[in-house]
């Protein structure tokens, strides 16, 4: 292993090749079977079975689904605007994948005698003796993530029809008031962290048996993040864009084939990006019994985590009716603002009072 | 390597600013002036800046494009199917000439040619680039801090005066 490229040892780069692929085929699946999971746990608390034909109960049923569509017509209007509208699917559903780079998902493992940090953007300085990654990692996530209303906007638009375009309007209004909410309500856990890197925050978590996650420091961002990083998503309750029943489907009536399947991997793959955030920045990211001792430990406690948050969004589905359009901004603009805004005052005080 | 991804990068840049200008349909147009942000985005990265390629694609990317193109979509301006008037392309190509002349030229003479400043790149490196643009706003840049904040405050009043008809 002392071939050296471009001065960095061979082994980064097969490390980076391995996280990355390792990455993305976790969120692929994960996104495939998240659909299942979610007509399953649905039709459950809704006393039904869900699928059950596919495959031993419904297991197969995600690979049936992408067969599907695969081989369905691909249907342009013919008053679109042809390349936006081709090109609105790959706009929303690149940032869903590309936020992962940023995300710890173990911690240091150790592969003949280099050592990996489980971050896809985060290398081993063996002079320092730490792991370095992104300055900005949160930022990037937020940056990503606002791209993503683009994919929809431009959805809306370039179908030239009338739900499309209202579902849109209603996508880009929302997703502004909501990114500056979830914006706010995180700025209380960097006053406490300090520090804007991912790998940092989840090392600032590590001690007191889990009692040091910024969970039990910060209970209203953490509701007030999650809640918001939902409704920024467009996940039901907030799923106003789509809305079945007033706008058929919205932004993507228009939509066929593997151009409508990108925009629900998108909306899945969302889902579990804002699991994965909310685990880092609030519920200790890798942290768990052992998980320093063992590294291999760190990614399924992470797993574990971003899974059970993905449950809970799917128990809101089941649970919670659609919110009315004015009720939305109004809990968005007069609600969670000003909260975060008092959150972070109590902070700053607090923080004053402690130094 | 990094000099073929600048090369990579700017061409990208170029192409997506002269197709700012270049498209008919203003939501392609809007389309290219996003990847043109993006492009510098890229280029604060590579110049120890992730700070500010992060705000730069939040900020402008996220908010202010998306605010530009909801009301393109809003007011439905369709194709601008107007002509190219020559005298406008001369006299546009002759300014703009004339304005990247006048940066190289600022560039080459001015310090900012320099390398040396009190934070280079192993400075940002070593405390952070998010570190030290917030100790230097809120220590030696204090009062422009206050004052656009201010001036911002009194934007939103102004934007709420205007669409209230009742207060």
């Amino acid at each position: 292993m002392d071939i050296v490229i471009l001065g960095l040892p061979m082994m980064y780069y097969i490390a980076m090749v391995a996280k990355v692929l390792v990455a993305f085929v976790f969120v692929l699946l994960t996104v495939a079977y998240a659909t299942y999971a979610e007509r399953k746990i649905i039709g459950h608390m809704q006393v039904r079975l869900g699928p059950m034909r596919t495959g031993w109960h419904g297991l197969l049923q995600p690979i049936a689904d992408g067969v599907k569509l695969f081989f369905k017509e691909e249907i342009v209007p013919s008053q679109a605007s042809t390349f936006a509208f081709l090109v609105a699917p790959l706009i929303a559903l690149i940032p869903a994948f590309i936020t992962f780079a940023v995300i710890p998902f173990g911690g240091v493992i150790e592969v003949a005698g280099y050592k990996i940090p489980l971050q896809i953007a985060a290398y081993f300085d063996t002079t320092a003796g730490k792991v370095f990654d992104v300055n900005v990692g949160v930022l990037y996530i937020l940056a990503m993530s606002s791209l993503g209303v683009y994919g929809i906007v431009l959805a809306g638009w370039a179908s030239n029809s009338k739900y499309s375009l209202l579902g849109g309007l209603r996508a880009s209004a929302q997703m502004i008031s909501y990114e500056l909410s979830a914006g706010l309500s995180i700025v209380a856990v960097f006053m406490l962290s300090g520090t804007l890197s991912m790998n940092e925050i989840v090392k600032l978590q590590s001690g007191l048996g889990g009692f040091e996650w910024y969970v039990f420091k910060q209970p209203l961002a953490f509701v007030m993040f999650f809640i918001c990083s939902i409704a920024e998503i467009n996940r039901t309750p907030f799923d106003l864009p789509e809305a079945e029943t007033e706008l058929v489907s919205g932004f993507c009536t228009e939509y066929s084939s593997m151009k409508y399947a990108m925009f629900f991997m998108a909306e899945y793959a969302n889902m579990v990006t804002v699991c994965a955030l909310t685990t880092t920045l609030f519920l200790g990211g890798w942290n768990g019994p052992l998980a320093t001792t063992i590294p291999l430990l760190g990614p399924v406690y992470f797993v574990a985590k971003v899974y059970f948050l993905i449950f809970f969004c799917m128990w809101l589905r089941a649970t919670v009716p659609r919110y009315r359009y004015d009720q939305l901004m109004h809990l968005g603009w007069k609600v969670f603002i000003p909260l975060a805004l008092l959150n972070i005052v109590v902070t700053g005080i607090w923080n004053f009072i402690i130094q | 390597m990094e000099t073929l991804f600048f090369a990579f990068i700017s061409l990208v840049a170029i192409v997506s600013a002269i197709l700012v200008v270049g498209c008919r349909n203003p939501i392609n147009s809007a389309l290219a002036l996003v990847m043109t942000f993006f492009c510098l985005a890229t280029y604060y990265v590579m110049l120890d800046a992730p700070f500010m390629a992060a705000v730069q694609v939040m900020v402008y990317a996220g908010a202010i494009m998306v605010l530009i193109v909801f009301t393109i979509m809003l007011l439905n301006i369709r194709v601008n199917a107007s002509k190219i008037a020559t005298h406008k392309l001369v006299l546009g190509s002759a300014i703009g000439f004339f304005t990247l002349l006048n940066t190289i030229v600022i560039i080459l003479k001015s310090r900012a040619a320099l390398p040396n400043g009190p934070y280079s790149s192993t400075v940002i490196k070593q405390v952070g680039h998010t570190e030290l643009i917030g100790r230097e706003m809120f220590t030696n840049f204090l009062l422009p801090f206050e004052i656009t904040s201010i001036l911002l405050l009194v934007a939103i009043v102004g934007a709420v005066i205007l669409a209230k008809k009742k207060i």
